[in-house]
C-alpha cells in the first residue's frame, strides 16, 4: 500500500498530491520533487538505450532510507509518482504496475471530464476514491 | 468508438447554433469552434494513448495522428502525409468524412472552413497534449478532399 501518491503535470508542477495525514507532508513534497529529476533522466536516457524505452512504467526511481519511490510517465508527459514504505517488502512489481494502471485509467477519465480544465488541480471525487483505495489504511 | 452519424449531425448543429447565436459573422465563430476541438482533442488523445508505447520523436507522433487517431475519429486513415522535415506537415484526406455530405465538387466551397475548424482544433489539441505545439490550418480546393497543414512551433 502506498504512503504517498502524486500526479505531476507536463510542466512539472503538481496536479495532485496526497499523503498520509499522520506523516510530515512537506517531506513527501520534497521527495516527489527530487524524484522528478530521476524521471527526466530516465526519459532522456531511454531514447539512447535499447530495450524497453517504449514502456510507460519507469520502475523503481530511487530508494531512500525509509521509502521507495516508483515512477510512471504517460504519453502526454504527465508523471505519476508512488512512494511506498521500505518496510513493506511484500509489494511486488506487478502490484505497483497495476496501481499505476488504475491511476492512469482514472486520470484519463478526469481529463475527459468537460468540467475539468487541463492544467488545473484534480478535484474529482472519483479520482480521490481510487487514490484512497491505494493508500495505507490507518486505524 | 461511437457511431459516426450522431457525431456528424451534432457537429453540423453545433456550427449552425454558433452562427445563429452570434450577431455578427466575424472570425470569433471559427475561433470558438477551434477551441472546442482543442479541448476535445486533449481528452481524446489521453484516452487513445493510454496503452500505446512511448513515442520516439515528432515523426512518430505525426504518424500516430495520421493512422490511429484519424481512424478512431473519422474511421479512415490519412491518405497522404508530406513533410519538409523542418516542422511543416501536410496531411491530405481525399474523402473527409465531415465534408462528404456537403457536396462532391465546388459547390458550397465558401462554407467549408466552418466545417473544418473543429477538426483543426482537434488535431491541435491532440498534438499539444503529446508535447508538440503547433498551428493547424485547413484548405479545400475540391470537396470532399482537404489538406490540413500543421506548422510545428519550436519553443
Amino acid at each position: 500500500m502506498a504512503v504517498c501518491i502524486a500526479v505531476i503535470a507536463k510542466e512539472n508542477y503538481p496536479l495532485y498530491i496526497r499523503s498520509l495525514p499522520t506523516q510530515n507532508e512537506l517531506k513527501f513534497h520534497y521527495t516527489v520533487h527530487t524524484s522528478l529529476d530521476v524521471v527526466e533522466e530516465k526519459i532522456s536516457a531511454a531514447g539512447k538505450s535499447l530495450g524497453d524505452q517504449r514502456e510507460l512504467y519507469l520502475g523503481l526511481l530511487y530508494p531512500t532510507e525509509d521509502y521507495k519511490v516508483y515512477g510512471y510517465v504517460t504519453n502526454s508527459k504527465v508523471k505519476f509518482v508512488i512512494v511506498v514504505d521500505s518496510s513493506n517488502t511484500s509489494l511486488r512489481d506487478n502490484e505497483i504496475r497495476s496501481m499505476f494502471r488504475k491511476l492512469h485509467n482514472s486520470f484519463t477519465d478526469v481529463m475527459c471530464n468537460p468540467f475539468h480544465n487541463p492544467g488545473d488541480t484534480i478535484q474529482s471525487k472519483a479520482f480521490d476514491g481510487i487514490v484512497s483505495g491505494m493508500m495505507v489504511q490507518t486505524g | 468508438m461511437a457511431d459516426e452519424a450522431p457525431f456528424q449531425f451534432l457537429h453540423n448543429e453545433v456550427i449552425q447554433y454558433i452562427y445563429k447565436s452570434a450577431e455578427t459573422d466575424n472570425g470569433r465563430n471559427i475561433a470558438t469552434l477551434e477551441n472546442m476541438g482543442y479541448r476535445v482533442g486533449q481528452g481524446l488523445i489521453e484516452r487513445l494513448t493510454k496503452d500505446t508505447a512511448r513515442f520516439k520523436d515528432e515523426l512518430d507522433v505525426m504518424k500516430f495522428v495520421c493512422k490511429d487517431f484519424w481512424t478512431c475519429v473519422f474511421k479512415k486513415q490519412i491518405d497522404n502525409l508530406r513533410t519538409n522535415h523542418q516542422g511543416i506537415y501536410v496531411l491530405q484526406d481525399n474523402k473527409f468524412r465531415l465534408l462528404s455530405q456537403l457536396s462532391a465538387g465546388k459547390q458550397y466551397l465558401e462554407h467549408a472552413p466552418k466545417y473544418l475548424a473543429f477538426s483543426c482544433g482537434l488535431v491541435r489539441g491532440a498534438l499539444s497534449n503529446l508535447g508538440v505545439k503547433s498551428i493547424v490550418t485547413a484548405e479545400v480546393s475540391i470537396m470532399p478532399a482537404c489538406k490540413f497543414q500543421i506548422m510545428i512551433q519550436k519553443m
